[in-house]
């Protein structure tokens, strides 16, 4: 009667994959357009501003009051998004231990779910201090989101993606939460699966920001 | 009988638990969200109807002084805005939400819950945009909000706030509607339904789907530039400080233009559902139908800046998008002859949805025909900005997705309600709206090649344009009455309606395998199918012998279409099939037979939960907030939008941890 019972039940998916699997993947093609129109908008605007500061340029007087050197930090930058692509590599590790539960390799810290989705949030919370430090700078130097093209453009462009690394930091500790109370077994991968999704993606995006606007002068 | 493999004689139980106020403001079934987005749309319909009558009452003549500038300008604005975001699109979201899941084969859509807050962000985001009448500051930038006209310096009122945050709120709406309706149509089909079996409803919606997924984003961000200059001072549309006055219109035509397919391919797919049924043959071509609607899709993305030759392109932007406009024409063209073949040599049966399927594929053409004329850059310069694109786009959007939409509700009412709409009062109401949407829209062009300017409050007289908006006037007031005898037409079925059975139109697909209305499970048990029309291949084999995919599996051998072979099919069906609108063998087996619910059967259903709503309440309360910011209530807005953001995440929370359906093991 089991039988019975489980062909009253969800029917297997045509695909074979779970719901969720292809909702993440239908958000994130939804998301490269809103990211593609914010970086497009960007570049536009490059070199367009009247006032500085500039992202590559020094600015001198008459254009502006006093000289202003050119704004990006690339050393700085750099460090923050290798700190970015490595909590990637924690997150597969998070999978994995997630995925291998109870398994051989899998035994102590560093099999352990738990160490490796708390060591992704701890490095997106590392990447967004440096995000935090870099527009506190920016704005002593003279440079806010009024100031002129360049300004608008990059600190909506750059804030939009901080955005999606906090959304992505809190799924995180709602994982790890998750993960605490209860622990995440190899049938809740999918869980993890999706987040990680998500994270990948934001991290993609941050290399095309981090070549499009800091690197190609 | 070899039907009650996909429909045992049962009916839906009796449900008391299943009414009043709570249960649908609780619902999470596909069914009834349908119906709240159906009912919700013709309410707004209503009301931007009565928009256009003002508007029309104020041009019968020239120096006509009913309503100000000002209200002409909230008027034609919240018209437009109205007309697209709150009816047309919601009734079209109103037939995804209803007939993804029956055409497919699926108990509900992949997220019931979802699908709840999709439908509750859109009923909150209308109210949001239309509370503006209230304080006198209804949006008057146009539907299309050019900056920088909505800046703060030309718009320093909240009109244009109203009007960005509620697009942004339907945005949402929009969004998780079309995750959930993707996901259910890769993912939820019966067994046997690959993809060019569907029907081509469903092709349509999922296509559309698509379209709301790539698009919305680029106006997402359009609106957020928006906001930001207006609330935060930055400078995206600030001319002053070296913006590109050309940017918004591009971002906001990447998306418009897609938009307008968004607003048309839905009606194609009812059409193309409405054809068949009542010539008694399959779609013709098929495939290209699908190919075509693709097509159309795709090389939407590509024409945005057709709306804007008037702006100094350069004859090379402006040759690139003419070629691009003028070639959307070719699939669009392909689904014509389509439905022309489907109704060749067919049996056709003249009912109200027939005649509203009829009348898109006349009426169509003249849109499309107005269309490939203003593609071209030199003759959309004479055109643009006159009443000939009013003309154009009424043409489309009125004659094309309304009547599509109109005919759909004819189709399937009785689906829905289990009760048949009148086809006399339909009559009426169908011969009443084409005379009124060609009296009033006709008579456009003429005003337009004569040089009417669109957007004009008034106008004087002398100018050879009287005539013809006293036609457009008393076409819209006839456009009025037919809508009132449509509701009208709608309130007296829903309960006095004749009782329709299963399958009251002999209809090929899956959901006229099931009752009407349909039991909350829809399939007691998940069908397996082996066409593209099934419920043909048990009641009349004849009808889909030549289809591809047909009875015969995947062989294409024996395919052939058109010819004498139409004719030949034409005589097989007439014998198979009873004759008249209504199937009489449909009706005796239909509803009063034994009773069995959804637990009886052992089908999980999901809990109903009033989560979803909350969480759009929230959502549109946080939104609202920001208008404090305007008001330079800075502190205000910041503790508005943290408490409801705050709020909205707890419900999110109990939302995302309580379990959707009972858990049966």
């Amino acid at each position: 009667m089991s039988t019975a019972v489980a062909s009253h039940a969800h029917p297997p998916t045509s695909t074979g994959l779970d719901h969720r699997k292809i909702a993440i993947w239908a958000f994130i093609g939804s998301e490269c357009m809103l990211f593609a129109s914010l970086i497009s908008t960007y570049l536009i605007y490059k070199g367009r501003s009247i006032v500085g500061p500039f992202p590559h340029e020094a600015c001198n007087p008459p254009i502006c009051a006093t000289p202003l050197k050119p704004i990006l930090n690339i050393p700085v930058t750099s460090v923050s998004t290798f700190v970015l692509l490595m909590s990637s590599l924690a997150m597969v590790l998070a999978l994995a231990a997630v995925e291998n539960k109870g398994k051989p390799g899998y035994e102590g810290i560093l099999g352990s779910s738990k160490f490796w989705l708390l060591a992704t949030a701890i490095l997106g919370t590392t990447f967004l201090g440096f995000q935090a430090y870099e527009f506190t700078s920016f704005v002593h130097e003279g440079l806010t989101i009024r100031t002129n093209l360049f300004g608008s453009s990059f600190f909506t462009l750059t804030g939009f993606h901080g955005a999606h690394v906090t959304a992505g930091v809190l799924w995180l500790l709602t994982l790890l939460a998750i993960d605490i109370k209860r622990g995440l077994e190899p049938k809740d991968a999918l869980l993890v699966d999706i987040s990680a999704l998500y994270w990948h993606f934001v991290d993609v995006v941050w290399i095309a920001i981090f070549t499009l606007v800091y690197l190609i002068k | 009988m070899a039907t009650a493999a996909v429909s045992p004689a049962y009916a839906h139980a009796p449900e008391a638990s299943k009414s009043g106020i709570w249960s649908w403001l609780t619902t999470v079934d596909h069914k009834r969200i349908g119906a709240l987005y159906m009912y919700t749309a013709l309410a707004w319909f209503g009301i931007g109807g009565l928009e256009a009558e003002i508007m029309r009452w104020q041009l019968k003549g020239p120096n006509g002084h009913v309503v100000s500038a000002e209200t002409f300008n909230q008027l034609f604005t919240m018209h437009g805005t109205t007309m697209i975001f709150l009816v047309v699109m919601p009734l079209s979201a109103a037939f995804f939400n209803f007939l993804i899941p029956l055409q497919i084969g699926a108990r509900d859509v992949a997220f019931p819950r979802l699908n709840a807050f999709s439908y509750w962000v859109y009923l909150f985001g209308a109210l949001f945009m239309n509370a503006s009448w209230l304080v006198g500051m209804a949006p008057n930038g146009g539907w299309f909000g050019y900056t920088p006209l909505t800046t703060m310096a030309y718009s320093p009122n909240l009109n244009i706030d109203f009007w960005m945050l509620g697009l942004q709120i339907l945005g949402v709406s929009s969004l998780a509607a079309a995750f959930n309706f993707i996901t259910t149509i890769i993912n939820m089909r019966a067994p046997g339904m690959n993809l060019m079996r569907m029907p081509m409803f469903t092709w349509m919606a999922f296509v559309v789907q698509f379209l709301l997924v790539l698009a919305f984003p680029v106006i997402t961000i359009a609106l957020v530039f928006l906001q930001f200059d207006r609330f935060f001072g930055t400078n995206f549309y600030t001319m002053t400080a070296g913006a590109d006055p050309l940017l918004w219109q591009h971002l906001f035509w990447i998306f418009g233009h897609p938009e307008v397919y968004i607003l048309v391919l839905p009606a194609f797919g009812l059409v193309s559902e409405i054809l068949p049924t009542f010539s008694r043959k399959p779609i013709f071509g098929y495939p290209v139908m699908v190919y075509s609607g693709i097509l159309i899709a795709f090389l939407g993305f590509g024409v945005w800046a057709h709306h804007m030759f008037a702006v100094g392109m350069g004859p090379v932007a402006d040759s690139v998008f003419a070629v691009t406009t003028m070639l959307i024409a070719i699939p669009t063209g392909v689904k014509i002859f389509n439905w022309i073949f489907t109704m060749w040599g067919g049996n056709l049966r003249f009912t109200v949805a027939m005649k509203y399927a009829i009348s898109l594929v006349g009426l169509f053409v003249i849109g499309g025909i107005s269309g490939v004329m203003h593609a071209s850059p030199p003759a959309d310069l004479q055109q643009t900005d006159t009443y000939f694109i009013v003309a154009h786009f009424h043409y489309v959007l009125v004659a094309g997705s309304m009547m599509g939409l109109s005919g759909g509700i004819y189709y399937y009412f009785p689906k829905i309600t289990g009760r048949m709409m009148s086809e006399k009062i339909g009559n009426w109401q169908f011969w009443l709206t084409f005379i009124g949407v060609n009296l009033t829209f006709m008579p456009m062009h003429w005003s337009g090649l004569y040089g009417m300017p669109r957007r004009v409050y008034t106008y004087d007289a002398g100018q050879g344009w009287e005539i013809y908006n006293q036609m457009a006037t008393v076409g819209a007031l006839i456009q009025a009455v037919a809508a009132l005898i449509g509701l009208y037409n709608i309130w007296v079925s829903r309960k006095r309606g004749e009782i329709a059975g299963n399958d009251p139109w002999g209809g090929g697909t899956l959901e006229w395998s099931i009752p009407s209305p349909p039991p909350e499970y829809n399939f007691a048990t998940i069908p397996t199918v082996t066409s593209r029309y099934p419920m043909w291949d048990t009641k009349s084999p004849g009808l889909t012998a030549d289809v591809p995919h047909s009875r015969h599996g995947d062989e294409r051998s024996d395919v052939q279409v058109g010819g004498k072979r139409v004719g030949e099919f034409h005589d097989h069906m007439a014998a198979g099939t009873p004759e008249g609108g209504v199937n009489p063998h449909a009706r005796q087996s239909s509803t009063k037979v034994s009773l069995k619910t959804a637990e009886e059967l052992g089908i999980p259903i999901p809990y109903p939960t009033i989560k979803p709503l909350f969480v759009a309440l929230f959502m549109t309360l946080m939104f609202a907030c920001l208008l404090f910011i305007h008001e330079d209530k800075l502190q205000l807005g910041i503790a508005g939008i943290i408490t409801c953001g705050a709020t909205m995440t707890a419900f999110l929370y109990a939302w995302l941890t309580s379990p959707l359906e009972p858990q049966h093991h």
